[in-house]
């Protein structure tokens, strides 16, 4: 054929300075990043951060108050939100779950269910599902679509240690598979998925970026987590240049104080030289010291 | 003892009820008991509008529902109050203005028990045209707008996400309350008609494996009460809404005995382990 074209060259999806604000108040601002084909985009940062308010925008289901998002012509995609509750008035068992937004035929439906281990339970009724079982079944869901992107907003919530592993391993196995473009939204500020080629640390905006160390690089972590994990998991040190005071103002590396933050207001070095924040106790982003994202895992264990 | 009227008083609410299945299985999954309520609770003001203004009664009833409707939307964007104060509010206006305007009305006799409960000698072939007209474009719109009002009802930001439209599926959805409660009222009166909604509904929940199974069988339960209350109602002269609903209920109860699926649920519910 002629008309040769990299996939790769083109972003699924790219946001540009967007913001989304809801009743007088910006949830999220500023936020800059693209996800192309083949690229696992993790987004961290606490609660109240934007996380889902980015991932949503990012998607089309809100609508960015200012700046732009910009989606590839017929980007289909499947998407695991964070709460999903079916109430128990609705007879829906995994098989039915499977074509909830579109038809599919029976072997693609199998071959979904038997990726997350969930072939056994087609017939299960949703409700009777534990934690992780419901996870791996909306996961399933989610690829028996074949989407471009996949964008999974806290798949290993409500999933013990070595799920977290495993399902870190099977959306690998899915990534190199398919070749989707993948948006992780991480509820642990400290420990992402290896495979991450870009970590996002939000909290009302993009508070710093990067690439994530591999665990299996450093032998401390190795013995802490294990072999197996290690090489599911990666460590992301952040690198701020300023603080999240507890009233929502920001204290940035020059002194000065700003009643919020965002890349527009000239305290900030994003492109200097590495601005590493020392995190007190009271630092808003909610990651305090290192150790605390190793504490979080080892509770998840027990 | 079959008379005209009530050949037609069947066929009629035997119509209705095969429209309430699959629509009352959304306001069971979608929590809406409260808002059928309110819509149906609206017609009475469509009834008061229609004589004062001399519209056709289903047509007059079938846009005030539409607009109580569409004004809670608005009115739920809003935000200021929550949606049960907001219904509440509506509700009770609508009936009171209704009745009010009524009661001015001093040059119009109305039977308001017919109304409010359901009156079978009221049904006349026309309206029958209508109910199965009315009905089979709304099994229509149902059955096209079936997948992205499913998961929607699962997950709105689920079904925006991967590309259906829940927001026009939404609005769809109450345009068809709208008209089933303009087209239900005369069989089973404006006070009854979410019952007639909810309970045949409710009783498919037990039997049912699937969504659209459970939508049959609604219409299947409904139409037997329906059936059974309308000849409650000759037999002993009663309301045919409340003799419908109460065949309904009775329905309701035998469903909840433990009979008939001896061991199913348990067996369901391990049955993937």
């Amino acid at each position: 054929m002629l008309n040769i074209r990299s996939p790769d060259i083109t972003p699924l999806v790219s946001l540009t300075n967007a913001g989304v604000r809801r009743n007088g108040r910006w949830l999220v601002r500023g936020v800059e990043f693209s996800i192309s084909r083949g690229e696992i985009v993790t987004l961290i940062g606490p609660n109240g951060s934007g996380k889902s308010t980015t991932a949503k925008t990012a998607i089309g289901v809100l609508k960015p108050d200012e700046g732009s998002v910009e989606r590839a012509a017929g980007l289909k995609v499947g998407y695991v939100p964070q709460k999903l509750a079916v109430d128990w008035t609705l007879p829906l068992t995994v098989e039915r779950l499977m074509t909830l937004t579109g038809p599919l035929k029976g072997r693609e439906i199998e071959e979904a269910l038997a990726s997350t281990g969930m072939l056994h339970m087609a017939k299960a009724a949703v409700q009777h599902l534990s934690g992780g079982e419901f996870q791996r079944a909306l996961l399933a869901r989610a690829i028996a679509r074949k989407p471009d992107l996949l964008v999974l907003d806290e798949p290993v919530q409500g999933v013990d240690f070595s799920g977290e592993i495993a399902l870190y391993e099977l959306i690998k196995q899915i990534r190199n598979r398919t070749g989707c473009g993948i948006l992780l939204i991480s509820h642990d500020l400290h420990i992402v998925m290896a495979e991450t080629d870009t970590v996002v640390c939000l909290n009302g905006h993009v508070c710093c970026r990067g690439t994530p160390q591999a665990v299996s690089q450093s032998p401390e972590y190795l013995k802490l987590f294990g072999r197996r994990a290690a090489g599911a998991l990666a460590v992301y040190s952040h690198h701020h240049d300023h603080t999240h005071l507890p009233d929502g103002r920001v204290l940035h590396a020059d002194g000065s104080i700003t009643e919020s933050c965002f890349p527009g207001d000239g305290h900030h070095h994003h492109d200097g030289a590495e601005n590493v924040h020392d995190h007190d106790p009271d630092c808003g982003c909610g990651h305090h010291t290192r150790l605390h994202g190793y504490e979080s895992a080892e509770k998840r264990d027990a | 003892m079959l008379d005209d009227f009530f050949i037609r008083a069947l066929v009629a609410g035997v119509g209705i009820a095969m429209v309430a299945g699959p629509l009352g299985c959304f306001v069971i999954w979608r929590r809406m008991a409260y808002f059928g309520d309110t819509m149906a609770h609206s017609a009475l003001l469509g009834v008061a509008l229609s004589l004062l203004l001399e519209l056709n009664l289903m047509v007059s009833v079938f846009i005030v529902a539409s607009v109580v409707s569409l004004l809670l939307l608005f009115l739920q964007k809003r935000g200021a109050l929550s949606t049960d104060a907001l219904l509440g509010i509506l509700s009770h206006s609508a009936l009171s203005i209704g009745l009010v305007i009524v009661a001015f009305m001093t040059w119009v006799r109305i039977d308001l028990v017919g109304f409010l409960f359901g009156d079978i000698l009221a049904v006349s072939e026309a309206d029958i045209d209508i109910i199965w007209g009315g009905g089979i474009l709304v099994i229509l719109a149902l059955v096209y707008l079936w997948r992205p009002l499913l998961a929607s009802t699962v997950n709105p930001e689920l079904a925006e996400a991967e590309g259906l439209k829940p927001e026009r599926a939404r609005l769809f959805f109450m345009l068809l309350m709208a008209l089933v409660i303009a087209i239900a009222m005369k069989i089973v009166g404006i006070l009854l008609i979410t019952s007639l909604l909810i309970i045949p509904a409710a009783t498919a929940r037990r039997f049912a494996t699937s969504p659209e199974i459970m939508a049959v069988l609604a219409s299947l339960i409904g139409a037997l009460a329906v059936t059974g209350g309308l000849f409650g109602s000759l037999h002993w002269d009663t309301p045919s809404g409340p003799s419908i609903v109460v065949a309904a209920l009775a329905l309701f109860v035998l469903s909840l005995l433990p009979l008939g699926r001896p061991g199913r649920a348990s067996h369901s519910s391990h049955g993937g382990h």
